[in-house]
């Protein structure tokens, strides 16, 4: 090999190496921003508590500026409902062993959400305080909706100007110093807000002081990483539309297989692919 | 000054067309293409809705499972041809380097650039290249990015026959002096986006029947993108040797037959190690649990019936160098492709949702992918009509 070759394939490698940061290295995995380390804050469902009002879902619509639905109207229950881009929560009532069930629906606010990893403008944000936003920057690619396990973040189809519409946790809301305003709206306590944390320890005791009223389990805790919704039932999960075969490994972690391989082959293959250009040249030619 | 003078005038003259204007192939495509036309202004002016029957359900349809994940590994030949020629030096594919990179090129062009029709808000299009927010941790980041770079690497690995056609011998001595950087880019490139594509299925696990997620799903796109591409090579090339023979030499045409065998062979071993992989996930995922369904019925369609058999039809084939038998078994894998391509996104995706709430392309959808298909085989033949394209090329 050639003095020249040899500078043309290090050339090449160290282009590659300088390409890095620009060609896909996962720098932030649905991780907090740095510098700022506010808790997740979340909320609590005690589905034992609902008494299926649908009143969070008219403040909800309302805070929103949607269409408010009609609350009185109870035929609503007969199918089971999701979430639209007209209303980004909806109550649904489940016929289980122990009597029926309401259950709210809306975005669950992973702790790393595959939506955010899969946003290719993060237009899909985690912010520091939990809630997973979304930002006009959207190039609509709807690659959010295609992973998100929870299947939530739904688009205006039949709008020219369409945009992507899920629950943001009453985001404008909490920087006013506001509780959202579905929990604001509950006559029950079905729903509390606050700190992630502090909700695990308020669900748990809730689960230890009242075993007959409470399935052992705490759906969010662990599912897909954490999520900042969770939700207490008195029925096994599957019973109420809850999907149980997720895991508890965040999805993002998924993808990370492959990013992380990324980086390898954009360094090994240029410098390899060079001596195999160098190894199978003709003799004679000066190419 | 004259000289600029006599090349615009030579191009002015190329621009016209050449040979008869009402051919049956042109009464046929030309309505087709005015009608998607006027389909496509309407998708814009009325949004997704209007024209394809995607769903909060099913967010991808058509346009995505065919321009993108299936005409991406269909232009894998590309790739696999420059590789061969110009890294390993393999001067026996040296005919139809050209003509596979021009397809690669216009693949690339079309289905990528088909991409801005799916895209819900295509004014933002750009913000990944050049906004401020750039997602680095998203496969889909990585693939946009990936579709630019290489669609400019594909674009100068052309680049030297159009210079040679407008008489540039300085812009296509520059260009060939960095064509063994580029092409050595190009690989790496699709390497990654081609796996890439398969790395999108990743994160929707749960979504996608289990006979079918796996975490080796981007290195089996990988080597349907080997497979397929040389699938391509060898359908296209049966189709443009008699299409374009009055612009194919004598010496290009003679290997013809010698060049299908290799690519036959090349594309056996490829499908060979694509099944092997498949076969040890089946057993990963203990995937006779779920044989026998529907889905285990499909999955089996997909495998055997667009897999193994056309491996062994091409196996025998080449044993009898019998091209007609490798032109079919070509055909069926590049559909075997297709049906993959169309699984991850809407067949075997979501598998669990009943009938009435399953995705199935409207007719606009069709017809907007093959008005896109017919503008690109439009480009494709005004280009090999005028440039160089089935020409041996000469040692430098």
């Amino acid at each position: 090999m050639k003095r020249r070759d040899f500078l043309k394939a290090l050339g090449i490698g160290l282009t590659g190496i300088a390409f890095r940061p620009l060609l896909g290295k996962a720098q932030i995995f649905g991780r907090r921003e740095e510098g700022e380390s506010p808790e997740f804050m979340g909320i609590l469902v005690d589905t034992t508590r609902c008494i299926g009002c649908r009143a969070c879902e008219a403040a909800c619509a309302e805070s929103h500026g949607l269409p408010v639905p009609d609350i009185e109207d109870t035929s609503v229950f007969n199918t089971r409902r999701k979430p639209t881009t007209q209303q980004l929560t909806v109550v649904n009532r489940f016929e289980t062993e122990k009597g029926e069930v309401f259950v709210k629906t809306q975005c669950m606010h992973c702790n790393q959400p595959a939506c955010v990893t899969a946003c290719l403008v993060k237009a899909f944000k985690k912010q520091g305080y939990g809630h997973v936003t979304w930002d006009k920057n959207c190039m609509g690619c709807r690659f959010c909706m295609y992973v998100c396990p929870f299947d939530i973040p739904k688009f205006e189809y039949e709008k020219a100007i369409p945009e992507m519409k899920k629950c943001d946790l009453c985001w404008d809301r909490f920087k006013k110093g506001m509780i959202p305003a579905c929990v604001e709206a509950c006559p029950q306590e079905a729903l509390i807000f606050g700190k992630r944390r502090d909700l695990l320890h308020e669900a748990k005791t809730r689960i230890y002081k009242d075993p007959d009223r409470y399935y052992p389990h705490i759906y969010g805790e662990n599912e897909v990483g954490g999520t900042s919704y969770m939700y207490l039932s008195k029925v096994p999960f599957e019973q109420i539309g809850f999907r149980t075969d997720l895991g508890n490994t965040p999805y993002s972690k998924y993808e990370k297989i492959f990013i992380d391989v990324v980086d390898l082959i954009f360094i090994l293959w240029p410098v390899t692919m060079w001596s195999m250009y160098e190894l199978t040249k003709k003799e004679g030619s000066n190419e | 000054m004259n000289e600029r003078k006599n090349l615009i005038k030579f191009i002015l003259s190329e621009l016209k067309p050449k040979g008869p204007i009402f051919t049956p192939f042109n009464v046929i495509t030309a309505p087709i293409i005015l009608i998607g036309l006027i389909i496509i202004i309407l998708r814009f002016l009325k949004g997704l809705g209007a024209v394809t029957n995607l769903s909060q359900e099913f967010p991808w349809g058509l346009w995505i499972a065919f321009d993108v994940m299936t005409g991406i590994p269909w232009a894998g030949g590309a790739f696999c041809m420059v590789f061969l020629v110009y890294v390993m030096h393999f001067d026996k594919y040296k005919p139809i380097v050209r003509a596979a990179v021009l397809s690669g090129l216009l693949a690339y062009s079309f289905y990528a650039g088909a991409l801005i029709l799916d895209l819900g808000r295509w004014w933002n299009a750009l913000n990944p290249f050049i906004g401020n927010k750039f997602g680095f941790q998203s496969v889909l980041w990585l693939i946009a990015f990936h579709f630019l770079l290489y669609t400019i690497c594909a674009f100068l690995e052309f680049a030297p026959i159009i210079a040679e056609w407008l008489s540039l011998e300085t812009i296509r001595k520059l260009l060939h002096s960095i064509r063994i950087p580029v092409v050595i880019l190009g690989v790496t490139l699709s390497t990654l986006h081609q796996s890439g594509i398969g790395a999108l299925t990743l994160m929707a696990k749960g979504k996608i029947h289990p006979l079918w997620w796996s975490e080796f799903t981007p290195i089996l796109f990988f080597l349907q993108s080997i497979f397929g591409g040389m699938s391509m090579l060898i359908f296209e090339g049966s189709i443009s040797h008699r299409v374009f023979s009055y612009r194919i030499p004598e010496e290009v045409h003679e290997k013809h037959h010698s060049i299908l065998i290799g690519l036959a062979r090349g594309c056996a071993g490829a499908l060979f190690a694509y099944l092997a992989l498949k076969f040890s996930v089946f057993i990963h995922v203990h995937g006779w649990e779920y044989i026998i369904s529907k889905m285990g019925g499909w999955y089996l369609v997909e495998v055997i019936g667009f897999g193994l058999i056309p491996l062994i039809m091409l196996v025998s084939a080449v044993r009898q160098e019998n091209i007609g038998v490798i032109r079919i078994a070509a055909f069926l894998i590049m559909l075997g492709i297709l049906i993959t391509r169309f699984n991850y996104v809407f067949i075997a995706y979501k598998w669990y949702l009943p009938l009435s709430e399953r995705y199935y392309p409207s007719w606009m959808e069709i017809w907007t992918t093959a008005t896109i298909v017919l503008t690109e085989i439009w480009i494709l033949r005004w280009i090999i009509n005028r440039m160089p394209v089935y020409v041996i090329e000469k040692e430098e």
